[in-house]
């Protein structure tokens, strides 16, 4: 079972929300961050060659501007494969953990698991950003030593960072997915 | 709960038969290493598993049936086959698997499942794909999520996937048996790499142990020589902390003793750090070696000695140059001339000494070159750290004059500052480390006043000379620094865990990934564990 949804993000970008219900035991969030924008790509490429243009009629230095050629490449190259997130995933699966997964403009994805063992809860958390306070989604890991205590906060999707509205909708899913796993593991 | 089934991806295109593996009742998870394939006999399959057992400390057991079949034909001769097998192999839970032949449709049925009464049936059940080879060998290198397991008596109780892990790692035992060996029991897994074929490299394992015990002794012989009492007398061990070359050599030995010492590595850790030093040091031997194949070859070292000397008068020269811009007006400055003389003069003999020492040395500089040159057979690093003893040699004047300008540079400030003090008519407590007032006689204060006013007055001549001796004590060090930078770099650069990531990235596994495969409603739910590289670059 798939649905789409789309939100916005907390500067009022365009976000777009996939669910997939798998099984009951077993879902996908999907956020789709916004594109890259051409307008932006042509502001920065045309900010770049103007400065290697003035650099090159003051020095009459061709090696510039092939300079410049290679810093626009490979800069753009960079951005898409280390800075640029396209989606972000998370993937949550009863009794065996969630798995959180961001995929980079250029296909690389880097992934991380958590055991559902480590897991204590997931909450949505206040946090100031910046000038703003927003809200953000994060899973709680337990403490090995302290059992009410915890250990590490692992904040997802940091990139996209959706607002209350898609957090509350993760959040629910999630919920049940965990509220499901209590249940059973109080039962013998 | 939901029960997990983690079933090789090897045997997926299996022939039907039995299920083997481990089942984890904590985890609810049973972990599938093997189909065997009919015709068994019940006694040899158990007696197998018990091999196993014993082998690897892990609890083996027949988990359930495996059934690769046409759905079109139901074969229930089969199917009642399967049911008759239950009973001789009793395990709780009872795994059925199913899978249509050509096709990708999967049924999973587990027979007294759920354990407890009153939970709804039928119970949900996971398909966890994973690759053995994978799982076996990134064993070797668990990240910190997941232990290593404990060589004790009683396996501990892993948490997790690293139950999955440890099982796979224990039962090697099973991965040994050949697929197209004729035995009593056919089994269907991944296959390790068995009974070596090549001769030589048989030969090589065996030889190696008696190697590595002479190796140690010979290297614990030199380690004996070199710390005996003969080299303890004082000068010797002073020049030998300065020298570079000493260091490495040092070092090295460090590292040869501990490669070949006779102690097999006691973690996989250990083993790569291990594998490591060795491709560092065969680096370091290749690179040397191709260094003084250059040298042969362009006849270096000939052309070297030659221009030695004449680069050694030329330095010296410039020096000469220096100094006497100094004791000019550098800069426009004006510097007191008497002072200036002095220092000057002072320095010049120095230069003309050494000037004098270099042409001493010019006929045996060949010689010194040329077992430079040689040394390189150690490796490379010991050819570089010999470099920078020589630079540090040749440039021993600099060094002289760097500390003769520091010394009067630092007793200027004293006085200066002692001086400056009883201007203000204040004193230095010694006693309580701090600065106390006192009251000067007369003649006092009139001397130290005269004493403080000169000071300052030959306080930029000194200044100049200190700095630009400073200048040029930075610039030798910084060459020095980057030789040795260098030589840093060849010690501890880990070859193998780079090739080790490039080649073969599953070795170094951080963590797992699953994805989920395609998935039907009413069918269990499928997924694929794989194992990604570490990945070095990501930003957090």
């Amino acid at each position: 079972m798939e649905d789409e949804r789309v939100f916005s993000d907390i500067c009022g970008g365009r976000l777009a929300l996939q669910r997939r219900h798998y099984s009951p035991s077993c879902r996908e969030f999907c956020l789709s961050c916004p594109r890259l924008s051409l307008r932006s790509l042509t502001a920065v490429t045309c900010s770049v060659w103007l400065a290697a243009y003035a650099l090159f009629t003051l020095f009459e230095n061709s090696v510039i501007l092939s300079a410049a050629i290679f810093i626009t490449l490979l800069g753009l190259l960079g951005y898409l494969h280390f800075v640029k997130i396209d989606q972000e995933t998370l993937l949550i699966i009863d009794s065996l953990g969630i798995q959180l997964t961001s995929s980079y403009a250029s296909g690389k994805e880097s992934t991380t698991f958590i055991e559902m063992g480590k897991v204590k809860d997931i909450i949505i958390n206040e946090a100031i950003y910046m000038q703003k306070v927003i809200y953000y989604l994060c899973i709680l890991l337990k403490d090995p030593l302290e059992p009410h205590g915890i250990s590490q906060v692992v904040p997802v999707f940091q990139n996209a960072k959706p607002r209350l509205d898609c957090l509350i909708e993760v959040y629910r899913s999630c919920q049940e997915i965990l509220a499901h796993r209590k249940a059973t593991s109080t039962s013998p | 709960m939901v029960l997990k089934v983690f079933f090789p991806t090897c045997c997926t295109s299996a022939e039907s038969g039995l299920l083997v593996g481990r089942w984890v009742p904590e985890q609810s998870s049973a972990v599938v290493l093997a189909v065997v394939h009919f015709p068994f006999i019940p006694i040899q399959v158990k007696e197998l598993l018990a091999r196993v057992q014993q082998a690897g400390r892990v609890g083996l057991a027949v988990l359930g049936t495996w059934c690769h079949c046409r759905l079109q034909e139901p074969e229930e001769g089969l199917g009642r086959f399967l049911e008759g097998l239950g009973a001789i192999f009793t395990h709780e839970p009872w795994l059925q698997l199913c899978r249509e032949r050509g096709g990708s449709v999967w049924s999973c049925k587990a027979l007294g499942w759920p354990m407890s009464p009153g939970a709804p049936s039928p119970a949900p059940v996971m398909l966890i794909f994973y690759d053995q080879r994978h799982v076996l060998l990134s064993q070797l290198h668990t990240p910190a999520t997941l232990p290593d397991p404990q060589a004790g008596d009683a396996p501990p109780s892993v948490g997790g996937l690293a139950a999955v892990f440890d099982t796979v790692a224990r039962s090697e035992l099973l991965f040994r048996s050949d697929r197209f060996h004729e035995g009593p029991v056919q089994l269907s897994h991944w296959q390790s790499e068995g009974i070596e074929a090549s001769i030589l490299v048989e030969l090589a394992k065996q030889a190696s142990g008696p190697t590595c015990l002479m190796l140690s002794f010979l290297l614990s012989l030199l380690s004996a020589v070199g710390a005996c009492r003969l080299f303890r007398l004082w000068p010797l061990p002073f020049i030998c902390s300065k020298l570079s070359t000493c260091e490495q050599a040092r070092h090295r030995l460090g590292h040869l003793t501990f490669l070949f010492s006779p102690r097999k590595a006691e973690s996989p850790v250990q083993l790569m750090r291990k594998v490591n030093v060795f491709f560092s040091l065969l680096l370091d031997v290749a690179l040397g070696l191709a260094l003084l194949a250059w040298l042969r070859a362009e006849n270096c070292i000939g052309q070297l000695a030659d221009a030695l000397v004449p680069v050694a008068d030329c330095v010296a020269e410039e020096l000469q140059h220096l100094l006497q811009w100094l004791m000019g007006a550098p800069a426009g400055l004006k510097m007191n001339r008497a002072l200036d003389q002095v220092l000057g003069r002072f320095f010049l003999y120095h230069i003309h000494l050494w000037i004098s020492y270099i042409h001493l040395m010019s006929p045996f500089v060949e010689g010194i070159l040329w077992h430079v040159g040689l040394s390189a057979c150690l490796g490379l690093t010991v050819a570089l750290s010999l470099l920078s003893d020589i630079i540090a040699l040749l440039t021993f004047h600099i060094y002289c004059f760097y500390v003769y300008g520091a010394r009067l540079y630092c007793l200027k400030i004293h006085g200066l500052s002692s001086l400056w003090r009883l201007f203000r008519g204040k004193k230095w407590n010694v006693l309580r480390q701090r600065v106390d007032s006192c009251s000067y006689d007369l003649d006092q204060l009139f001397i130290g006043t005269l004493l403080f006013t000169i000071l300052v007055f030959l306080l930029p001549t000194i200044a100049l000379y200190y700095l630009v001796f400073t200048l040029l004590r930075l610039l030798v060090v910084a060459v020095q620094g980057s030789l040795h930078l260098l030589i840093d770099l060849i010690n501890s650069l880990p070859l193998y865990s780079v090739g080790l990531r490039l080649c073969r990235p599953y070795r170094l596994a951080a963590g797992v990934k699953f994805r989920v495969l395609d998935h039907e409603a009413g069918k269990p739910l499928r997924l694929l564990m794989q194992m990604p590289p570490e990945q070095a670059l990501s930003p957090s």
